[in-house]
């Protein structure tokens, strides 16, 4: 006797919190990761960290990634656990992105936009041919990027703020005018979602939705399981000052800010019911994506799938990407990775009743053939 | 006299979202039935009519007509914009747009049958031609599996489908044999109320000429009232006694069936007729 | 970027339930309403725990909402106290509720976290049984709209459920359903009452101590109170039946450690093929195991004596 099939879960628990250590460390010869680096050099990774965690704070999001190895599902997870803990004590008003510090700014609408295209750090039209320059690079390598640089740099200013693409469509009568929305917006930490959720719900849940998951249903609307066909009025990227009301005169102070990428798309007009727009006239209609740290593929993302929402909470879903349970209950990393990890778990007791079911099935089964070949 | 099963007053159906002109600028004067104020479709409007147990009354028009809408309402598919319905059953009377939904359900599967037009509507494709049936029963809290093989399985030898395809799923069956499929099912709880609609359009003649003396022997045998909803003026011919004509979402003609077909009164009714003939 | 900000290294320590007050209360609140309305899926705002969704954060939420200090605590998964899912519940309860103490005796705990089983020891009133649940909704299968199976579940209008348990004896002669009974519960609502087995079933119905059963990632926390109606959904001629342990000669199988035959039992193979069958539950084949131990012995006293 003595084979006891589930004992020992503690020491196994324990031998692989080491065996994992012992892969991160990787050998006792390599130099830890340090945590500036991770913030710094990685910072598209440190991005998706941030947006998918839900909590802006990317020092933590490198230590997250540091710890858990790379693995961006994981990390993400992290933060939002380190949140679960932490009282939530303020709620700031809605912060004004035409206010966000620019870093790059483009819109594939117009050839030229007030203010002017920005195309900055992208890599869009770079190459995609392996560096072999960056083997083996040095600080002084580092330093004499940033030399080169800075003595390109234009001396003059940018402006503090850039007017909105869509501020110019709007005055045209192009778009819907802004409608104010009443009420606070829907807190996604606070409320489960209960359908038909309202738009805000929507938004906030793809705010913090893993990036792969969004991109892969916004593709199958762009594909053709859908019709929204976009195009990107202006993607932003840049840092948005965080304004709170002081605690003593309440008037609003910048309490620190957030790199966030911002996308608004503009997509096919439509009418209403009656074949007419707002005010009688069809008008363009807009999808909206916005998300922590710079990730343009995910704001976009989310630009199309907002439009493709509105569509489906109005007139019915005609694919999955407008169907809002399936969209939104199915783009969390955190829920969607946890739920796929959990069937390495043991399930011995529901096999274990499967199999009664099975072979009660095919002992009734048996019967009947014999049954039938005796009546034959 | 029998006993009255159904009245109907003023039942109103406007699909958008309408406006004070809707109603005087539609309907068979105005020849159309979409407002061209406000774009608003107005499907039906005052449709007012009784209907009496064991009574087959016919619904019959072109499409937009408001035809469908009228049943629709009735097995609350669809809700009316206004208007009112009384559904007097054996013991109580139930004013059907005052009920909740559960109240509602509760009438249609047990009370109520419908057999469509596309059998995508009335049947379930993903369960066997017996599932279905058991479906209803099940609704109306049938809980003996033996009871409901039974029941299942007589009303389908009824309604002539081979017993032994029961266990079969009905996307395999001709569509003539749907249509049985969904008689079955609307029957499967006795309702003392049907409603049919157009349940034989696009099947073969000699397929529909089956199911329309499968429903007249069913309406003999068990009295069910029913409505039946066409197009097609034989089918009222052969099975109802009383027939309501509606154009534009409007009725512009009610009467004995004979009657009507024999004495059309209105011009479009006449027009409908000899068009027939 | 803010190269000056300095990771607050001093917030490592978590306070008491890990969670922060606000969240504890928001689910013991959702934790009443299930109880109101049993069976109902009460929906709260699930947070993140630090273990996968789908590893019993649901139960482990409701487990830190409850848990106080004079609490003792017993957590098991598969039955087993020691089984790897266990142990680390377990281990994080340990760390973030000090004071707590923990068990593995049935009879000992005042509160009982568990996935996939409910302890063959009948449990009492001054028991709470937590269970964690993947999926909280019976209706899943036949209809995968939530909003829709909202009104379903308002309207008790489970027919489409009972007609998969139709096709299923027409189909096998037998309904297939083996673990994640669908279950009415109070003569309404039906639950899914977690992948218990079914022969855990029947421990709901009129269960002394109180069951609560939390889904966290689907963001749900139902009950079945004490003293509760809790029927498996099955037809008059057709009824339920818990899973058969008789070997092809009709003969109860006994568990081969503690020679048991009146628990679950686990089947697995030795190394030399064979089959063998153990209690699932291991706490009550260590008791059952212990008590032949002091009934031999004390057969042996009187021996001597």
């Amino acid at each position: 006797m003595g084979y006891v099939a589930i004992k020992g879960g503690k020491a196994a628990i324990e031998g692989a919190a080491a065996a994992t250590d012992m892969l991160r460390a990787g050998s006792e010869h390599a130099e830890p990761l340090v945590l500036d680096a991770i913030e710094g050099q990685l910072r598209l990774l440190v991005s998706r960290v941030v947006s998918e965690g839900g909590l802006y704070h990317p020092k933590l999001a490198a230590l997250a990634i540091k710890q858990f190895q790379g693995d961006t599902l994981e990390a993400a997870f992290a933060l939002r656990a380190y949140r679960s803990t932490k009282p939530r004590l303020l709620e700031t008003p809605p912060q004004n992105t035409a206010h966000m510090r620019v870093i790059r700014r483009i819109s594939s609408a117009f050839k030229d936009i007030p203010g002017g295209q920005m195309l900055g750090p992208t890599y869009d039209y770079a190459l995609r041919l392996l560096d072999l320059g960056l083997v083996d690079e040095n600080p002084e390598d580092f330093r004499a990027i940033a030399r080169r640089f800075l003595a390109d740099a234009p001396e003059t200013e940018l402006p503090d703020s850039f007017p909105k693409v869509l501020d110019a469509l709007r005055a045209e009568g192009l778009l819907p005018p802004l409608k104010p929305v009443a009420g606070a917006p829907f807190d996604i930490t606070r409320q489960p979602l209960i359908f038909p959720v309202p738009r805000a719900a929507a938004l906030a849940t793809m705010a913090r939705a893993e990036t792969g998951s969004l991109l892969a249903i916004a593709y199958s609307n762009m594909r053709g399981y859908g019709d929204v066909h976009p195009t990107i009025a202006e993607l932003r990227v840049g840092y948005v000052p965080v304004m709170l009301p002081h605690p003593v005169t309440g008037e609003p102070m910048e309490a620190g800010e957030v790199l966030m990428t911002e996308c608004e798309v503009v997509a096919m007009f439509e009418g209403d019911a009656e074949g007419k727009g707002c005010g009688g006239k069809p008008v363009f209609t807009l999808g909206y994506g916005a998300c922590f740290g710079h990730n343009e593929v995910k704001a976009i993302s989310m630009a199309i799938l907002d439009r493709a929402l509105q569509k489906g909470m109005k007139d019915g879903a005609a694919n999955p990407s407008e169907d809002p349970e399936f969209v939104l209950l199915h783009v969390d990393g955190v829920d969607s990775m946890g739920f796929a990890s959990h069937y390495k778990m043991p399930h011995y007791v529901t096999f274990q009743s499967d199999m009664d079911r099975l072979r009660t099935t095919q002992a009734k089964a048996g019967i009947d053939t014999v049954r039938q070949k005796d009546t034959a | 006299m029998s006993r009255k099963i159904l009245e109907v007053n003023n039942l109103t159906k406007i699909h958008g979202r309408g406006c004070p002109l809707c109603l005087e600028s539609t309907g068979p004067e105005a020849d159309t039935n979409i407002c061209p104020h406000c774009g608003s479709v107005v499907a039906a409007h005052g449709v007012s009519f009784d209907l009496y147990q064991g009574e087959i009354l016919g619904i019959i028009g072109e499409s937009g007509s408001g035809k469908s809408t009228v049943v629709k309402t009735l097995y609350f598919d669809d809700a009316p914009s206004a208007g009112e319905a009384v559904f007097f059953d054996e013991e109580a009377q139930y004013d059907l747009y005052s009920l909740n939904a559960a109240q509602q359900r509760g009438l249609r599967n047990k009370r109520f049958g419908m057999v469509y037009q596309n059998p995508h509507l009335g049947l379930n494709f993903n369960v066997s031609a017996g599932g279905n049936i058991a479906e209803r029963l099940l609704m109306s809290d049938v809980a003996h599996y033996g009871a409901i093989r039974e029941r299942a399985r007589s009303l389908l030898v009824r309604t002539e489908v081979l017993e032994n395809r029961m266990d079969e799923n009905p996307k395999k069956f001709s569509g003539g044999m749907q249509q049985r499929v969904q008689i079955a099912k609307a029957l499967a709880t006795r309702p003392p109320l049907l409603y049919l609609d157009e349940v034989t359009t696009g099947l073969d003649l000699s397929v529909q000429a089956a199911i329309l003396d499968l429903i007249l022997e069913i309406q003999h045998e068990l009295g069910t009232a029913m409505i039946v909803v066409t197009h097609d003026l034989g089918v009222v011919r052969l099975l109802a006694g009383r027939t309501l004509v509606m154009k534009y979402g409007r009725v512009i003609e009610t009467g004995l069936t004979d009657q009507i077909l024999e004495d059309p009164q209105h011009a479009y009714t006449q027009r409908l007729v000899a068009s027939a003939l | 970027m803010n190269n000056t900000y300095e990771l607050p290294l001093d917030e490592a320590g978590y306070a008491f339930g890990f969670m922060d007050e606000y969240a504890k209360k928001e689910v013991r609140r959702a934790i009443l309403k299930a109880i109101c309305i049993p069976g109902y899926q009460t929906p709260y705002a699930s947070r993140e725990m630090p273990m996968g969704r789908g590893f019993g954060t649901g139960g482990l939420q409701l487990t830190l909402s409850l848990v106080g200090g004079s609490d003792t605590l017993k957590v098991i998964d598969q039955g087993s106290d020691d089984s790897v899912n266990a142990v680390n519940l377990r281990q994080f309860v340990q760390m973030t509720c000090p004071g707590v103490d923990t068990t593995e005796k049935t009879e000992a705990a005042t509160l009982i976290q568990s996935r996939h089983r409910i302890p063959e020891k009948p449990l009492t009133e001054a028991q709470i049984l937590v269970l964690q649940v993947p999926y909280p909704d019976a209706l899943v299968v036949v209809e995968p709209s939530e909003a829709r199976r909202k009104t379903m579940h308002g309207e008790a209008d489970y027919s489409r459920l009972l007609v998969k348990l139709y096709e299923d004896i027409v189909k096998f002669d037998e309904i297939t359903i083996s673990h994640r009974y669908p279950t009415r519960i109070h003569g309404h609502y039906i639950i899914d009452p977690s992948p218990i087995p079914r022969w855990d079933v029947p421990k709901l119905h009129q269960s002394k101590a109180l069951i609560l059963l939390g889904a966290g990632r689907e963001k749900k926390i139902y009950a079945v109170p004490p003293y509760t109606l809790a029927e498996p959904l099955a037809f008059e001629d057709v009824v339920f039946s818990v899973e058969d342990f008789r070997d092809a000669a009709g003969i109860r199988r006994a568990c081969s450690r503690c020679g048991a035959t009146d628990s679950f039992l686990d089947e697995f193979s030795n190394e030399a093929g064979e089959k063998i069958y153990q209690c699932s539950d291991s706490a009550y084949c260590d008791e059952q195991l212990a008590r032949q131990t002091s009934h031999a012995q004390t057969t042996n006293t009187e021996v001597v004596a």
